[in-house]
């Protein structure tokens, strides 16, 4: 599996509903437009969460894998 | 967007009645994910609710009592058990000392799933900038004083909450 480089990862593996959320939208602010934020999670729920939360955002979910119980998100701040 | 001004942001009003543990997840997890997605939050808290708003949030419990839906199961044991409704008699659940029983083995297995407490989800709310309303009149009724709130609290009535609700996306009694 090949990975994007990332600016800053955030790791929320083993929590639950609305914290990966909670947790991406203070960390996006912590990288400068352009940069990308990388997220692991273990959540099922934070795949469809993560696509809501870029369309009520703005801020680009680049891709999504799956590593056996791992998600990896890559979103790119854009505002 | 707001209902009426597309340069405001999405905004969401939500109503916390209730003041049992396992009520007091739904506002604060739907108003913590709203401000996490940018939106405009705020939420009215009445009567039992008004609990929820207190410094120390020790005494929310919950009971199966009256609540035949409501799981009961170990959060510890053999991952057999741990599977299995408990067979209890309804007559038991009004024993004294069964809603503290009930309360910590919903908040074991709670954190046994890795959710958040309900005072780490009000800690989120509060540092998103949602703004929290206590009711005047229930806090009147039900003898509540600002003082033992946590800061930050805003005092109102339906006037005020209906305002903010007015140009609500969504709206929510909980």
């Amino acid at each position: 599996m090949t990975l994007l480089n990332a600016d800053k990862v955030l790791d929320c593996t083993g929590m639950l509903c609305p914290v990966p959320v909670v947790k991406t939208a203070k960390a996006i602010r912590e990288i400068a437009v352009g940069q990308v934020l990388r997220l692991i999670a273990t959540d099922p729920g934070a795949v469809p969460d993560m696509q809501a939360w870029s369309r009520q955002t703005g801020h680009e979910l680049i891709d999504t894998q799956t590593e056996g119980n791992t998600f990896i998100f890559h979103l790119r701040r854009k505002k | 967007m707001s209902q009426s001004d597309p340069n405001q942001p999405t905004r969401l009003a939500l109503i916390a009645s209730k003041g049992t543990l396992d009520w007091a997840y739904p506002p604060f997890i739907l108003a913590s994910a709203a401000a996490a997605m940018g939106w405009d939050v705020a939420i009215f808290f009445t009567f039992y609710g008004l609990t929820l708003l207190q410094k120390d949030l020790s005494a929310a419990s919950v009971s199966p009592l009256g609540n035949p839906a409501m799981p009961m199961r170990l959060p510890f044991g053999p991952d057999l058990l741990q599977k299995m409704d408990l067979p209890i008699p309804t007559a038991l659940m009004s024993l004294p000392g069964f809603n503290v029983a009930a309360t910590n083995l919903m908040k074991q297995t709670f954190a046994n799933k890795g959710v958040s407490t309900v005072g780490e989800l009000r800690e989120m709310c509060v540092d998103l900038g949602v703004r929290m309303i206590g009711c005047q009149m229930t806090m009147d009724v039900f003898g509540f004083t600002k003082d033992t709130f946590i800061d930050g609290v805003e005092i109102g009535g339906a006037a005020t909450f209906l305002e903010f609700a007015s140009d609500a996306n969504v709206s929510m009694f909980v």
